[in-house]
């Protein structure tokens, strides 16, 4: 097997996605086609030789050939977020490696069955490139989404989303807000419980397969009401994401 | 210095503790949950510990048996393959050494598959387990280890990447060949050493 080569890639965009989440578009020397789910190695090099890696799941679906979307949640002292959130302009050089990654990913063998996204905050990442392969490839399978976040300044994607429900009568978006919800707003409020999941998965006819990302309680809390109310564990699959402390 | 560096980016930590951080990695003070799917809950009167594949006496411990062996303290730094590290974790389980004298292991036997409730598995040479090098851990900071960081019990390979170190362990199974566990199918490296970055199976 080849190795995962290191390779030069470059910032040709920048997206600002909310006030602590930026998408930086990275154009590839050689692009390998990825899975919806996967990601990439980043590592940061010193002057003086000291480097830091960390793993960003890709937001963009394979359509986009050439360059991937990274969405990279800021941290105070995180050491790598900060520097590609204040230190990083279009034009600069960043190494990656990639695509990574054989389980938590969406395949088009899958595109038949009901699907299930929960996410919690920047967790949306990898689901975003789920949902926008399966718009891409014209997927019909009943699908949901179910967004934790905290206030309405923290939906990362939320116009796309909402376009997305709006032309794709097969995908139902659920936002919960946890903390301040705007203010006219009449969906869910609060974290996600047991009776939010059976609210939202009696909206299936059939059981669906699940993908869960977000902090960690929230994935726990999740993928083990899931298995309670019957899901087969085998069909929930879970992604932990956010700071691991300083 | 580097041929190749990002302008303006430093180390914001302190260095005190470099020599023990493998490459690629950083320190962490919290303890991540890393697994991929839901957190099986295993009733401790229905737990059982197994020894088999290539042994002379296929040994299985109840709870109770299991608590009985003689227990011993390990201090160890852990290296998980997402890229942090926890120095000076405690511990307190039973070597798998002190489990090795109950059922003798076949002269051909090689490499061992962990398996797990749950059905998780991960592949492991059996050299790496002996010698005090690797144990079942019971309790993490002087508390049961609880169930998302892989409790009743789980295995702790701490020179490998904790991946290695299979949660809510079920039993060793000897084999005379090396096999692929549940990661390791997925493509990351059927031995796992940090100090090489041995991550994915292209870096074996």
């Amino acid at each position: 097997m080849n190795k995962i080569q290191w390779l030069m890639a470059e910032v040709t965009a920048i997206v600002q996605e909310t006030p602590r989440v930026k998408t930086l578009t990275l154009r590839l020397p050689e692009w390998i086609p990825h899975l919806p789910g996967q990601h990439y190695d980043l590592r940061l090099t010193a002057e003086d030789g000291y480097q830091a890696e960390r793993s960003y799941s890709i937001a963009s679906p394979p359509e986009k050939t050439g360059e991937i979307d990274l969405t990279i949640e800021f941290i105070a002292d995180g050491e790598v977020s900060s520097y590609l959130f204040d230190g990083i302009g279009i034009g600069d050089p960043l190494e990656v490696r990639g695509p990574i990654g054989g389980y938590f990913v969406w395949k088009d063998t899958m595109a038949n069955d009901p699907l299930l996204l929960v996410a919690g905050g920047s967790g949306i990442v990898p689901l975003m490139a789920m949902l926008r392969h399966r718009a891409n490839i014209k997927a019909t399978n009943p699908t949901v989404l179910l967004f934790s976040v905290r206030t309405d300044e923290d939906v990362i994607y939320w116009n796309e989303l909402k376009t997305l429900a709006c032309q794709d009568s097969q995908f139902s978006l659920l936002i919960t807000f946890t903390r301040r919800p705007p203010s006219d707003w009449t969906g869910y409020q609060g974290r996600i419980d047991g009776p939010m999941l059976s609210e939202v998965l009696s909206r299936f006819s059939s059981p669906p397969l699940s993908y869960v990302c977000g902090p960690t309680p929230l994935v726990e809390q999740v993928a083990n009401t899931l298995a309670d109310v019957g899901l087969p564990p085998t069909s929930i699959r879970t992604e932990r994401f956010g700071p691991t402390g300083t | 210095m580097a041929s190749f560096f990002n302008k303006g980016f430093g180390r914001k930590r302190d260095s005190d503790t470099s020599g023990r951080i493998p490459p690629g990695q950083y320190e962490t003070h919290d303890f991540p949950v890393l697994t991929a799917g839901p957190t099986p809950r295993i009733p401790l009167t229905n737990w059982t510990f197994s020894l088999e594949g290539l042994v002379d006496t296929p040994v299985q411990w109840t709870w109770e048996e299991f608590n009985a062996l003689p227990h011993q303290s390990f201090t160890n730094d852990i290296h998980c393959v997402t890229k942090w590290t926890k120095l000076d974790t405690h511990w307190e389980g039973v070597s798998i050494e002190t489990l090795l004298e109950h059922a003798n292991v076949k002269p051909e036997a090689t490499h061992v598959m962990a398996y797990s409730y749950g059905d998780y598995t991960t592949n492991i040479p059996l050299e790496d387990l002996r010698h005090g090098k690797a144990f079942v851990g019971l309790r993490f900071e002087g508390q049961p280890l609880t169930p998302e960081h892989g409790g009743p019990a789980r295995l702790v390979v701490p020179h490998l990447y904790f991946w290695k170190s299979a949660k809510w362990i079920k039993g060793l199974r000897f084999m005379d060949a090396d096999k692929a566990g549940f990661w390791e199918r997925g493509g990351y490296s059927m031995y796992g050493d940090p100090w090489k970055e041995q991550r994915y199976r292209s870096d074996d």
